[in-house]
């Protein structure tokens, strides 16, 4: 267990009792690269918020190394574009886990940050404000924050969007980098291409986990025919769902669920 | 030169109400100034305005059954800027309706509340009083309180200040690497009732909200960063309260509203000649580099 750097035990996540992930037994181990993959409504950016802590599960359990740092990227930013702020004050806020709330910012932290910076490409950025950011510049000033933050384990959801195919190009080696600097990786991406390209394993959702593992496999003709054959919608009136009738114990594997079968 | 002198300096230097009235409205800004820009950075300028509403009744309730009291006043407003705060953040945590409507039903309900329980016992003189304040009138019980006020926003403020920016700036962000999101929102909101407070005594509750809001507002005009924000606005606020209070003495106006439409005429001329400003902007639209 010690090489896992994060373990899900039939978890469910979700929002009004209504499952948005649903029994996601598994493990992500240490240092791998995992891009996550499905429709849309699929529980792919459910399950970074699950993962994260800002939503609570409904049912089982998410269990991660509390010494772990963890770097998240949400797909939709809260971050206030107009605040009167440079772009070195936005990456500098990536130094919180290691500075937190009233350790001073030492000469090295903003040489880390600067470095940081110019690791994306937007060296002579640091003086610019915010508001005057491109899309593409933002992603890479946000990538520039992950970068400061130095985290073990690093959720980055759907952080291709609306990117241009060089910011993307530049985006996937920095992703690369922190691959091969043994970090965990978690990606919610939806391009199969990129995945099949440069992604060593993915995870296939459509609510309930298709398929885990090697990247070749998950992306079998019949996983994607199968995520595609699934509801987007609540059914207000589906039943409760009992876990212990059809949860396999001490199965470890990366399986897809029984539910998947008994639904089609 | 002697002119200048009884113009400028004569007013303080001969009279003690002035020189209260003036020590009192500088402290109220060096804290109100920087809750200025904070409210009006989370885009919450009218909640400010709805609490200092709120405060109306609790103080209303001192003024019963102590009369015009500066503590038992004070106390009663700060309970019920509290309980206006929490309340309208539990009803938009816990049912359909967001912040602004619940805070907008609780401060309507606080200001009818507020003036009817001030009928029941006093005058319209003292309605007067408790709405727009009385700034020649500060006692050293009310000075006291202002300092205490000044001095608790300053602390907290220093050592909440990077959640805070950060809070404003990113709040998903803070959420995932830090518990402090909840508390320092909760922090500020008792600020903000605090700084209201200590304003209510010199500008009343309809005024004190002023001097917070339209020097931040004004300062936006001048400045790209939240640090230097704060400090334009509290230098804005402190020069409208002179002024203010000169205008007040020598053309005989009330003083409140003297002081706050100063920092009005600050805001409009900011808004038009600030570095941010319209007169810049659309000298710029007509201009650009080669890269």
């Amino acid at each position: 267990m010690s090489q896992n750097c994060l373990t899900f035990n039939d978890l469910t996540l979700g929002y009004h009792s209504h499952p948005a992930v649903h029994h996601l037994t598994g493990a992500v181990r240490a240092g791998s690269l995992t891009a996550v993959i499905g429709a849309n409504g699929s529980g792919k950016s459910t399950l970074m918020k699950g993962i994260v802590g800002i939503l609570k599960p409904l049912a089982g359990a998410i269990d991660r190394d509390p010494a772990s740092r963890i770097a998240y990227l949400p797909q939709q930013s809260e971050l206030d574009k107009s605040f009167p702020a440079r772009v070195t004050d936005l990456v500098s806020l990536g130094l919180w886990p290691r500075r937190g709330l009233l350790g001073r910012h030492t000469t090295e932290d903003r040489a880390s940050v600067e470095q940081a910076l110019s690791g994306v490409g937007l060296e002579g950025f640091g003086k610019r404000t915010i508001d005057t950011l491109s899309g593409g510049q933002m992603q890479r000033a946000l990538f520039a924050r992950v970068l400061v933050q130095d985290a073990d384990l690093i959720l980055l959801d759907e952080p291709f969007n609306a990117i241009d195919s060089r910011t993307v190009t530049d985006l996937v080696a920095l992703i690369q980098r922190w691959h091969g600097e043994k970090r965990t990786i978690l990606v919610v991406v939806h391009d199969l291409e990129l995945v099949r390209e440069h992604f060593p394993e993915a995870l296939l959702l459509a609510r309930q986990p298709v398929a885990w593992g090697d990247t070749n496999k998950v992306l079998e003709p019949a996983n994607l025919l199968r995520a595609r054959q699934f509801h987007e919608a609540w059914d207000e009136n589906a039943p409760w769902c009992a876990p212990q009738d059809d949860h396999h114990h001490g199965d470890h594997d990366h399986h897809d669920h029984e539910h998947n079968g008994a639904a089609r | 030169m002697t002119a200048a002198y009884e113009f400028l300096f004569a007013p303080f230097v001969d009279f003690g109400f002035m020189q209260r009235a003036l020590l009192g409205a500088l402290l109220l800004c060096l804290s109100s100034c920087p809750m200025g820009v904070f409210l009006m950075l989370r885009r919450m300028s009218l909640t400010g305005d709805a609490m200092a509403h709120a405060i109306l009744p609790g103080a209303a309730v001192g003024f019963l059954f102590y009369g015009l009291q500066i503590v038992p006043m004070t106390i009663g407003g700060l309970i019920a800027g509290v309980v206006v705060a929490l309340g309208a953040g539990a009803v938009s945590r816990l049912t359909i309706q967001k912040e602004d409507a619940s805070m907008a039903a609780f401060y309507l309900i606080s200001l009818a509340l507020g003036v009817l329980i001030v009928s029941i016992r006093g005058s319209n003189v003292d309605l007067m009083h408790v709405l727009f304040g009385t700034v020649l009138a500060l006692n050293n019980d009310a000075l006291t309180l202002i300092a205490l006020i000044c001095g608790i926003t300053l602390i907290l403020l220093t050592i909440f200040w990077r959640a805070l920016v950060a809070e404003c700036m990113d709040p998903l962000f803070l959420r995932s690497v830090s518990r402090l999101g909840t508390p320092v929102h909760f922090v500020f909101l008792g600020l903000v009732v605090l700084n209201l407070v200590g304003g209510f005594q010199a500008l009343g509750t309809l005024l004190s909200v002023g001097l917070m809001m339209l020097p931040a507002a004004a300062a936006r005009f001048w400045c790209s960063r939240v640090g230097t924000m704060c400090l334009v606005a509290t230098a804005i606020g402190m020069a409208a309260s002179v002024v203010g209070l000169l205008l007040s003495y020598h053309l005989s106006l009330p003083s409140g509203p003297a002081i706050i439409l100063s920092a009005g005429v600050a805001y409009l001329l900011s808004m038009m000649l600030g570095t941010r400003g319209v007169v810049q902007d659309r000298m710029r639209r007509y201009r650009h580099r080669t890269a």
